[in-house]
């Protein structure tokens, strides 16, 4: 087994009473306080996360976007410097190599922005895709990142910048001195659907920018939060997770993220996806919420109102915002109905759920 | 992480009290920590004989579900109402008011095999 990578914050995260754990090759903070604490306070107020385990790419050259084309779902024509796009790569046998966010930070260079877990795997494709001489850079091992969400973020850290952050409007960023230090880049973006940003520095500035918040959002009650609340505040949105709702078996119209297939361009799988967008798809990535009491977890079967499997749990929690079972998963198109009855099988029982329209809170 | 020296263990993480041939049965400390936030705890077995090493019920916290394991054998005579209403007791007084059973002893001697609070601390450190 290879040795776990850590952030330049683990022993902030020890002092402050972290439980760490491996994720992804690096050893993470799941919680501080606990989980509900956690996400209620980025619901509420403000919480601040240290996911420097993401990987970014620096994609620079006049042809960079030609290979952003050939490779993303998405429109990055659509992009201006300032802006980000979210985005999935088709992996040229239908399924997803990985979602990702593509910030278009000079006139001919991109940061793309990928899942930890994906970055030699995402690295080795677009290299394979790159026959237009694109200078392309790794800099994930030197990048810290950390986001700051809830509807308290922007007033938190409006004492650290110049940067108009209640201005900035969501999928854009900007670049400036952010607690005493240059070349920040903020942008207005998040994984948690309650506002924020993400904060991306080199790692010898960690503790400092990490410090400097958490003082500036004590008024506001800042908190840090772990990769446990992280992913039940996802969950609640309905947001993918890659590796559960997505992964290298399904295709981005099952997914429900057909709003970032755009057949305005040629990509890969271009002619593959256009064609189940036409035709229709077998399967459907949908959300449900539990009417009986019972927590859906990932690979627990569903059954339709006629008792027959019709799929698996992809993603599920307890919702702290609801206290109620929430989940995501993969049933036939014919069972995919918002208000449809399902029955997640839990310990042998089929507990009663309700597919529904997301997100959930 | 807190290991009462009055209290005997299992390597499941459960902690057992006896007085007189009742055994009040619960979740230790660094139990309800691995498990994060308990949001419900299923028992469905009261009144049942269970053998050592039966499951009597399921603790499901936010992230993740555990089994619940009879440490010793006997029928579940009661089950702490208040973990229905309040499953949060169980993560912030696992040792108190987070008890979860009470069993009548069959096998008084199987107490022996328990782990005191020295050897569950080795358990666990």
């Amino acid at each position: 087994m290879t040795e776990l990578k850590s952030t330049a914050l683990k022993d902030i995260h020890l002092a402050a009473g972290a439980k760490m754990v491996p994720f992804a090759g690096y050893e993470m903070p799941i919680q501080y306080s606990g989980l509900t604490d956690e996400h209620l306070a980025v619901r509420n107020g403000v919480g601040m996360f240290d996911v420097s385990h993401m990987g970014e790419f620096i994609l620079r050259g006049s042809k960079a976007i030609d290979l952003i084309q050939k490779i993303s779902s998405n429109d990055a024509e659509k992009l201006e410097k300032g802006k980000i796009q979210y985005s999935c790569m088709p992996n040229g046998r239908g399924g997803i190599v990985d979602d990702l966010l593509i910030y278009q930070v000079e006139d001919d260079a991109y940061m793309l922005v990928v899942n930890a877990s994906n970055i030699q795997k995402d690295w080795q494709w677009i290299e394979s895709h790159n026959s237009f001489g694109v200078q392309m850079q790794d800099i994930s091992d030197r990048t810290s990142l950390l986001a700051v969400q809830g509807p308290k973020a922007a007033e938190a850290l409006l004492g650290l910048t110049d940067m108009e952050l209640a201005e900035m409007k969501y999928y854009t960023f900007q670049k400036g001195t952010f607690a005493g230090i240059e070349n920040v880049l903020v942008s207005a973006t998040g994984y948690t659907g309650s506002g924020g940003f993400e904060i991306y520095f080199e790692n010898q500035h960690a503790e400092k920018i990490w410090n400097a918040i958490m003082e500036a959002g004590m008024p506001f009650g800042i908190k840090p939060a772990g990769l446990g609340a992280r992913d039940t505040l996802r969950l609640e949105k309905g947001f993918c997770l890659y590796g559960n709702d997505i992964t290298d078996e399904t295709s981005p119209i099952e997914a429900g993220l057909s709003w970032i297939t755009k057949f305005t361009k040629d990509f890969v799988d271009h002619k593959y996806l256009k064609k189940q967008k036409e035709n229709g798809v077998s399967r459907k990535l949908v959300a449900f919420k539990m009417i009986d009491r019972g927590i859906p977890r990932q690979h627990y079967p569903l059954f339709n109102e006629e008792d027959e499997q019709t799929g698996e749990v992809t993603s599920g929690t307890s919702s702290p915002s609801l206290k109620l079972g929430i989940g995501m998963g993969y049933v036939k198109t014919a069972d995919a109905k918002i208000g449809n009855s399902i029955f997640v099988e839990v310990r042998g029982k089929k507990v009663k759920a309700e597919i529904v329209k997301l997100p959930f809170v | 992480m807190k290991i009462p020296a009055e209290l005997k263990y299992t390597k499941d993480h459960e902690w057992v009290s006896v007085d007189g041939d009742i055994a009040t049965v619960g979740i230790t400390d660094f139990a309800q920590g691995e498990l994060g936030d308990v949001v419900y705890v299923e028992i469905e077995t009261e009144g049942d004989e269970l053998d050592e090493g039966e499951v009597f019920g399921t603790v499901e916290a936010v992230k993740t579900v555990s089994d619940l394991f009879m440490p010793v054998s006997g029928e579940v005579v009661e089950v702490n109402e208040k973990i229905e209403s309040e499953p949060e007791v169980v993560n912030d007084d696992p040792y108190g008011e987070g008890w979860m059973i009470k069993v009548k002893l069959s096998d008084a001697g199987q107490l022996d095999s328990l782990l005191d609070a020295s050897a569950y601390e080795s358990e666990v450190g």
